[in-house]
């Protein structure tokens, strides 16, 4: 295996990008770095800017106005990055499918790789998540 | 002292100055988090991270000024590698020169000013907050930083060569013992700290009101080299320290070499404590702290110097 990708592997940089959520999946996000589950162990770090970033959390249903910025967003990051639709909204759209704002759902608009559905999802499931991406990075 | 023999020590510098510096970050984050009663990263963190931003894409902003976008992290890399070689090997008694300490010291202010240059050569306005701020601490450490050298430097007969500092320290016992000398210490290793950017003193690359502030456009390869700046400055900063005022690391015996990883420990141990105890300081605290307390400290500590405490 290529030592680049086994250095990714070790080394996700998260950046967290919110388009339009109810904040539920957001403090879940957090969660994760609390001492109960302490995913720094696997080298994750939350970090301020898109450009550092390996994998893109993306919750929310993307509402209109959010669109053209989280396309940009997912061009300023460094390739090769991973995008994960966290929550019910990001995957599908949710209970908000049909409303008027309604922008998204997130794989119509930047190409997600992993799907953590759940209102809010466990901290649990996002890291059997984020294990998925790590067996699709090759 | 030929070409050739500062050219070897200037890459060996470099090699293990990055591997223990990078392996001093690891001890960093890894006390964090047990302070924490998290588990904390492996060993290997600070490579992998390293070796991954090599293989990542560089992306270099339409706005920016890209020669200077580009050359600012080599110039911060080169720059504390100079230093780490005169530090431990050019400041030896034969091959020192007078005032070594204080080029040391301008070298040592180099990679804030790489900061500053590459931040503002990326024409982003959260980089623009983040070297204001950046320069503003340099602007508050350096005046406390060159207290503590001159303290040394009365204390070991009016010498500003590292050689002779150290000479003066192995035979009449370190400056720490003294009055002043404890001063210096402490004055030094918070002006390190500002320099390091760690913890109180962070506000440069404050992640969540300005989002990595001056780093912010800076990605792939050209981060990596911030990074390992970042951890060849975190053994050139204290070994510098040491050299002033813990009587310097030798080389020569392996007594010598212990104890002067001893010191380095301590010196780290320091900088973890004081950056798990303290939030971080808004910008006009750093200056009241820097520019009033510290530096008054320092004044008083040169005086009680000169008169031979």
């Amino acid at each position: 295996m290529n030592i680049k990708i086994k250095a990714l592997k070790k080394s996700l940089w998260v950046y967290h990008v919110s388009g339009g959520s109810c904040n539920n999946c957001d403090i879940e996000i957090l969660d994760c770095l609390t001492p109960k589950f302490d995913i720094e162990r696997f080298g994750m770090v939350l970090v301020g800017s898109p450009r550092h970033a390996d994998v893109l959390l993306c919750t929310g249903i993307v509402n209109k106005k959010c669109v053209e910025r989280v396309k940009e967003v997912y061009k300023q990051t460094a390739k090769p990055c991973v995008v994960v639709a966290i929550g019910s909204c990001a995957c599908s759209g949710g209970m908000f499918r049909d409303g008027y704002q309604m922008g998204g759902p997130l794989d119509k608009i930047i190409p997600v790789d992993v799907y953590i559905p759940g209102c809010p999802p466990k901290p649990e499931a996002m890291i059997a998540g984020i294990v998925k991406v790590l067996e699709k990075l090759k | 002292m030929s070409a050739l023999y500062i050219f070897l020590s200037f890459v060996m510098v470099f090699l293990s100055f990055s591997i223990c510096g990078m392996l001093a970050m690891w001890i960093d984050r890894k006390l964090t988090a047990r302070l924490q009663f998290r588990v904390g990263p492996p060993w290997y963190q600070n490579f992998a991270d390293f070796i991954k931003l090599i293989g990542k894409e560089t992306l270099i902003p339409e706005k920016a000024n890209a020669f200077m976008f580009v050359a600012s992290p080599v110039l911060g890399l080169i720059a504390t590698t100079i230093a780490g070689t005169i530090i431990l090997f050019i400041s030896r008694t034969d091959t020192g020169f007078p005032a070594d300490a204080i080029i040391v010291l301008y070298l040592l202010a180099v990679p804030s000013i790489a900061i500053i240059l590459g931040g503002s050569a990326s024409g982003n306005v959260l980089a623009a907050v983040g070297i204001s701020r950046e320069m503003k601490l340099l602007l508050g450490y350096e005046l406390p930083f060159i207290c503590a050298l001159v303290i040394s430097a009365i204390k070991s007969g009016t010498t500003t060569s590292l050689g002779s500092i150290i000479q003066f320290q192995q035979q009449n016992g370190m400056i720490l013992g003294s009055f002043s000398g404890v001063i210096g210490f402490i004055i030094g290793v918070l002006a390190l700290q500002g320099k390091l950017g760690l913890v109180p003193f962070d506000l440069a690359e404050a992640e969540g009101e300005i989002a990595g502030g001056s780093l912010i456009e800076y990605s792939g390869i050209l981060l990596g080299l911030f990074k390992l700046t970042k951890a060849i400055l975190f053994i050139a900063g204290p070994l510098f320290l040491i050299s002033l005022y813990l009587g310097g690391f030798s080389l020569s015996s392996i007594t010598g070499i212990i104890s002067g990883i001893l010191k380095y420990i301590l010196i780290l141990v320091l900088f973890i404590l004081i950056r798990n105890t303290n939030p971080r300081l808004r910008i006009d605290q750093t200056l009241r702290l820097f520019w009033g307390w510290l530096t008054l400290l320092g004044f008083a500590g040169i005086l009680l110097a000169i008169v031979g405490w």
